[in-house]
C-alpha cells in the first residue's frame, strides 16, 4: 500500500510504532493493532464507545486522525488492569451490575478513570457528567454513576 | 400460591459468566474476529422511495481493481439465466428475514435482491472490495436508470383508493392483501359491546399516536462471513436468532442448512432490532460470489434507516364504564405502518393487543388491526414488541376513563385490572386465528400476579396519594412550572406460548465443574449468566464451576433465540431439566458409593447430602461431588459422560405484571418536561440475580422515557429520513435522567424454573404513558401524541 507513514506512540505504556495510513482514524489504527477494547459505534463521536485517555484526557478516538496521536500517549482498556487483577473501577462497575452488553463499558470506564484521577472524590453529578459523552442503552446510567462513586471511594481508601 | 424455597446461587447478585471478558475489552464482539483476507462489503441504498430499476450497469464497478464481487438482482434471476450468463449464482426466492420458528408468520415478501425499491435505503447492489475506499468507490461506478414512482408514507395513504401498490410483485407469500398494501390484519369480538355501552354510565372515546423510534443498540448492525477449510459458509454475526439466520440463510442462498455455520460472540445491545437477518444475507452472498471472507457493517445512518424500527400505531379506543367504575367494555384499533417490508408486522401489533388489554377485566372487547405497507423503512421486532404502543393508548385512556366517573386513577386500576386465577381471555383467541389451538380451556390461567402489591408499593415510593393533592393544590395557583404524577399498569408475557422451544445440554466434568451448551442468543443481557445460575443451583455448586458455551449453531442445541423475553423463562427450564437428569444421574452413582438410596440423596455446596442436609460418609469422610463425578467419569463400573439435553417449550405465556410511576415537573413558557424521579414496582417471579435485572429494568425506562420525550424518527416529502445518526437522534444521557428506584414484588411461578417469570421487556411499556398522564395531572389536557415534545406541550396549552 502507498502513502503509509511512522505513527510513533506509547499504548498502555509501551511505545509503538505502527505503519498508518494518512486517512487513518486514530480508532482504525487501535483496533487494527489488536486493542478491540477500543468500540467503534457510530463513527462520528456521538455514542463514546471508542473512548480513549489521550495524554491523560478523555477523548472519541474514531474522531482523530492516528497522525494527530504522534507522539503522544493513549490508554486503552487493555491497559487499565494489571494482569489477571482488575482495576478497582472494573471491579466496582461488575459488582453493582452495571455491565450489560459491556459494549459501552470501556469507554465508560475509561471516563471515569480520567474523572476519579483528577477528582478522587466525586460527587453523583460528576460522575453523571463524566460519563456525559458515553452512551449506553442497556442500563440506564445508574449502575454506572454508582459504581464510580464505590470505586473512587475504594481507591481512595485503598492508598 | 406456591412458595419460595432457600436458595445458594438463585437471587445472589454474582458477577455475569462474560464479566471480566467485557470488563477488560478482551476479543468478544463480531468485529473482534476479523478473518485473513476479509474484503469490506458495502450495500447501494435506493435513491428513491418507490421506483423500478430499468437498466443497472456494473461493468465500471467490477473492473475497478480491488473489486471482487458486485451483486444486483440480475444474478438472483427468476429461473436460471441463458447458457453462458453467470447470472444463475443464486435463485429469487421470497422469505422473509424476521427471526421467528418456522414456518415464519411475517409475510415472505423480500429477496435476496430485486429490481422494485419499496423505501429510501433499499437494497440496489452489493460489492466487496478490498478497502472500505475500494467498496465505496464501486459503489459511485454501479450505474442505474430507475423509473420512479409515486410513493406513499401513512398507512392512510397507503389505504386509498388508487394508492401505488408496493408489494405488485406475484411470487410474494403469506401478505394478507397485497393489492390494497395490507399486510397484516386480526379482529376480535369477545361479548356484546353495543349492548354493553347502552348499559354503560360514560362512553369515552380517545385517539392516540405512538412514533416511529429505534433500537439505538450500540453496537452496529456487523457480520463477518467465511468459507471454512471444508467448504462450508460460516457467519459470525451480531444477531439474537443465530439458528433463524442458519436456516434463512440456507433459503435465501440456496445452501443445505448443514453447511452453514451461525456463530453468535456477545452482542452490544439488541433490542429486538437483531431479531431479523439484517445483513448477514448480503454478507455471505457476497462470500459466496467472491470465495473470500467479507465483512459488512451498517454505518450509524444505514442502521437508522435501513434496519429496523418501532412500528408507528395510530389507535382508537372505546369504552365503557360504570358509575361505580366498573368497566363494561373495550373497542381497541389500531393502524399500523409496517413499512416497506412485512418483519414482524402480523405479530408486533397482535402483542399490542394480547399483552395489553387482559390485564383489565371486562367481559365484552373488541380489538382490530391493520398492519399496512407503505414507502418507509421497515418496522420490526423492538422491546415490548407492540406492547409499548398499546400500553401507551390503553394506559392514557383509562385515566381519561378513572376521570371521566370522578376516580383516581390508581384507584380505578386497583378496581379493573387481573388478580391471580384470573384469566388472559383474549391471547387463545388471537392464538386460534393463527391455527394455534387454545389447549388451556377458558383462555390461558393467571397463576401468579403481582400486580395489586406492585400498584401498592410504587405508590408508596413515590408518594401517590400526597402528590396527587398537593400537586393540584400548586398547580391551583397556576405557577408557571406545574406538577404532575402519573401512573401505568402493565403487562407482558414469558416468551411465546407453544412457539419458543429451547434446548440445554449439560456435560459433567470430573472435577464436578459441568459445561452448558445453549442455543440461547445472550444479547448483552445476561441471559448466559442466570441460566448459569439456575444450572448451579440445581447440582449444588458454584456459578464459577458452570462454563457456557454459547452459541454455534455446530456445536450447541437448537433455541429459538432471544425474544420475546424468553430467555430466562423458556431456555432456563430447559437448562433446569437438563441439570436435574446431571443431577439424578449423579446421584445413581452417589447411592452405589454411599449405600445410601439415590432419591433420598440431594447436591449442596459440592458435596452429596442427605435430604435432612446432613454429609453423606463415604469411609468416615463427606462424599464431594468431584469423588462422584471422578468415579462417573474413571470408575470400572462406569466409564461414562454424564451428560443429558433436555428441550422445553411452554404451553402458556405467564405474564410479568408491573406498575410504574412518573413524578415531573413541565414549564408552561416553554413547554420543556423534566422527569424527577421514576418509580418501577415489577412482579417477574423470582429475581435470579437482583442487580443484573435492575439494570434490566433501569435500561428500560431510560428507552421509555426516550419514547415518551426525545427520540422520533421523521421523514421529507421524498421519504428521505431527517435523522442522520445519533447527533440529531438522541438518546438520554447521563445527565438528564431522573432519580430512578426499582422494587421487585417477587412472585413464585410454578412452571418458571424456581418461579422465575421474564422481566427484559416489561418496564419498557410504562414511562410513555406514565409521563403522559404525569402531564395531564400538571396542565389538566391530555396530549394524544408521542413524543412530548415542548411543540405539542406548547399547542395543548394553546400557546403555539
Amino acid at each position: 500500500m502507498s502513502n503509509t507513514f511512522e505513527l510513533k506512540m506509547n499504548v498502555n505504556g509501551r511505545d509503538q510504532i505502527f505503519d498508518v495510513h494518512p486517512h487513518d482514524r486514530l480508532s482504525d489504527v487501535l483496533r487494527r493493532e489488536g486493542y478491540f477494547g477500543v468500540k467503534v459505534g457510530c463513527y462520528t463521536g456521538d455514542c463514546g464507545t471508542c473512548t480513549v485517555l489521550f495524554n491523560n484526557e478523555p477523548i472519541v478516538c474514531c474522531m482523530m486522525l492516528a497522525g494527530q496521536a504522534q507522539g503522544a500517549s493513549v490508554l486503552t482498556i487493555e491497559g487499565l488492569s494489571q494482569g489477571p487483577k482488575l482495576h478497582p473501577i472494573q471491579e466496582a462497575f461488575l459488582d453493582v451490575g452495571a455491565v450489560q452488553c459491556g459494549f459501552c463499558i470501556p469507554g465508560m470506564m475509561l471516563s471515569a478513570k480520567a474523572l476519579i484521577d483528577e477528582n478522587p472524590d466525586p460527587t453523583e453529578d460528576d460522575a453523571r457528567e463524566a460519563l456525559s459523552a458515553n452512551l449506553c442503552r442497556c442500563t440506564g446510567y445508574e449502575r454506572p454513576v454508582k459504581a464510580i462513586l464505590n470505586a473512587a471511594k475504594q481507591m481512595k481508601e485503598g492508598k | 400460591m406456591a412458595t419460595r424455597p432457600e436458595f445458594d446461587v438463585v437471587g445472589k447478585d454474582l458477577w455475569r459468566v462474560d464479566g471480566r471478558q467485557l470488563a477488560t475489552g478482551k476479543p468478544a464482539f463480531t468485529d473482534d474476529y476479523p478473518q485473513q483476507g476479509m474484503l469490506v462489503g458495502k450495500v447501494l441504498g435506493s435513491p428513491h422511495a418507490h421506483a423500478r430499476i430499468k437498466s443497472i450497469n456494473t461493468s465500471a464497478a467490477k473492473a475497478l481493481p480491488g473489486v471482487h464481487a458486485v451483486l444486483t438482482y440480475e444474478d438472483v434471476p427468476k429461473a436460471k439465466g441463458p447458457i453462458g450468463r453467470r447470472a444463475d449464482l443464486f435463485n429469487r426466492v421470497p422469505y422473509t428475514r424476521a427471526g421467528q420458528d418456522y414456518p415464519e408468520p411475517s409475510p415472505w415478501d423480500f429477496f435476496l435482491l430485486d429490481d422494485k425499491m419499496r423505501y429510501v435505503g433499499d437494497r440496489v447492489a452489493a460489492v466487496a472490495a478490498e478497502t472500505e475506499e475500494i467498496a465505496k468507490e464501486a459503489l459511485k461506478l454501479i450505474k442505474v436508470e430507475y423509473e420512479v414512482l409515486p410513493a406513499v408514507y401513512t398507512p392512510e395513504d397507503a389505504l386509498a383508493e388508487g394508492a401505488p401498490v408496493i408489494h405488485d410483485e406475484p411470487d410474494v407469500l403469506n401478505v394478507k392483501d397485497p393489492q390494497r398494501n395490507v399486510c397484516a390484519g386480526v379482529d376480535v369480538t369477545l361479548g356484546d359491546l353495543e349492548k354493553a355501552y347502552s348499559e354503560s354510565d360514560e362512553i369515552l372515546e380517545g385517539h392516540y399516536y405512538s412514533q416511529r423510534v429505534q433500537h439505538g443498540q450500540l453496537e452496529l448492525h456487523v457480520a463477518i462471513s467465511y468459507m471454512d477449510e471444508d467448504d462450508r459458509l460460516v457467519v459470525i454475526c451480531s444477531t439474537q436468532v443465530p439458528f433463524h439466520v442458519r436456516r434463512q440463510l440456507s433459503t435465501a442462498l440456496g445452501l443445505p442448512v448443514g453447511k452453514i455455520r451461525v456463530i453468535k460472540p456477545r452482542v452490544g445491545g439488541g433490542f429486538g432490532g437483531k431479531q431479523e437477518m439484517v445483513l448477514e444475507d448480503i454478507c455471505a452472498a457476497l462470500t459466496v460470489a467472491s470465495h473470500r471472507p467479507v465483512r459488512l457493517e451498517m454505518d450509524r445512518y444505514e442502521d437508522l434507516t435501513a434496519a429496523r424500527s418501532r412500528h408507528p400505531m395510530r389507535f382508537k379506543i372505546k369504552t365503557g364504564v360504570k358509575k361505580d367504575g366498573k368497566l363494561t367494555a373495550i373497542d381497541m384499533r389500531a393502524l399500523v405502518d409496517a413499512g416497506a417490508y412485512g418483519s414482524h408486522s402480523p405479530t408486533v401489533p397482535t402483542n399490542t393487543g394480547n399483552k395489553n388489554l387482559p390485564r383489565y377485566k371486562c367481559d365484552n372487547v373488541h380489538y382490530e388491526f391493520n398492519a399496512v405497507y407503505t414507502n418507509l423503512p421497515i418496522a420490526g421486532a423492538m422491546r415490548g414488541y407492540g406492547t409499548p404502543q398499546g400500553a401507551f393508548a390503553l394506559e392514557c385512556h383509562m385515566d381519561d376513563v378513572a376521570e371521566s366517573v370522578g376516580m383516581d386513577p390508581l384507584e380505578f386500576r386497583l378496581k379493573n385490572t387481573v388478580r391471580p386465577g384470573d384469566k388472559d381471555y383474549l391471547s387463545p383467541h388471537i392464538y386460534e386465528i393463527k391455527g394455534i389451538s387454545d389447549t388451556t380451556g377458558e383462555g390461558w390461567p393467571i397463576d401468579t400476579c403481582g400486580l395489586e402489591d406492585c400498584i401498592n408499593q410504587g405508590a408508596e415510593a413515590i408518594g401517590w396519594h400526597e402528590k396527587r393533592k398537593a400537586y393540584a393544590e400548586h398547580n391551583a395557583t397556576n405557577p408557571v412550572i406545574r406538577k404532575g404524577v402519573g401512573m401505568v399498569c402493565l403487562s407482558q408475557g414469558s416468551g411465546v406460548a407453544g412457539i419458543d422451544t429451547a434446548n440445554a445440554t449439560v456435560k459433567l466434568n470430573e472435577d464436578g465443574s459441568v459445561n452448558l451448551l445453549i442455543g440461547a442468543a445472550d444479547i448483552g443481557t445476561g441471559g448466559d449468566t442466570v441460566i448459569a445460575q439456575i444450572v448451579a443451583e440445581v447440582l449444588g455448586t458454584d456459578l464459577d464451576n458452570v462454563m457456557v458455551i454459547a452459541t454455534d449453531t455446530d456445536v450447541v442445541p437448537f433455541d429459538s433465540g432471544a425474544y420475546a423475553s424468553s430467555t430466562t423463562y423458556v431456555s432456563g427450564n430447559a437448562a433446569l431439566k437438563a441439570a436435574e437428569e446431571v443431577k439424578a444421574s449423579i446421584l445413581k452413582v452417589a447411592a452405589d458409593m454411599s449405600g445410601e438410596p439415590a432419591d433420598q440423596l440431594n447436591l449442596k455446596k459440592h458435596h452429596v447430602v442427605a435430604d435432612s442436609g446432613e454429609p453423606v460418609l463415604v469411609e468416615g469422610q463427606p462424599l464431594t461431588l468431584k469423588e462422584v463425578a471422578m468415579k462417573a467419569m474413571y470408575g470400572h463400573d462406569y466409564k461414562e459422560q454424564i451428560e443429558h439435553t433436555a428441550h422445553f417449550v411452554s404451553p402458556v405465556s405467564p405474564p410479568p405484571f408491573a406498575a410504574q410511576f412518573a413524578d415531573i415537573e413541565v414549564d408552561t413558557e416553554t413547554g420543556v418536561i423534566n422527569v424527577i424521579e421514576f418509580v418501577s414496582a415489577v412482579d417477574a417471579g423470582t429475581i435470579i440475580n437482583p442487580e443484573l435485572a435492575a439494570g434490566q429494568v433501569d435500561g428500560a425506562v431510560s428507552m421509555g422515557l426516550g419514547q415518551a420525550l426525545i427520540e422520533e424518527m421523521l421523514f421529507d416529502e421524498n421519504g428521505y429520513a431527517m435523522n442522520k445518526g445519533l447527533i440529531d437522534y438522541k438518546l438520554f444521557k447521563a445527565v438528564g435522567m431522573p432519580k430512578l428506584q426499582t422494587i421487585f414484588v417477587e412472585t413464585y411461578e410454578p412452571s418458571g424454573p424456581f418461579g422465575v417469570k421474564a422481566v427484559a421487556e416489561i418496564p419498557v411499556n410504562g414511562p410513555a404513558p406514565a409521563v403522559a398522564n404525569a402531564l395531564k395531572h400538571a396542565i389538566s389536557v391530555r396530549v394524544h401524541e408521542l413524543p412530548l415534545s415542548p411543540e405539542r406541550v406548547l399547542r395543548a396549552l394553546g400557546k403555539m
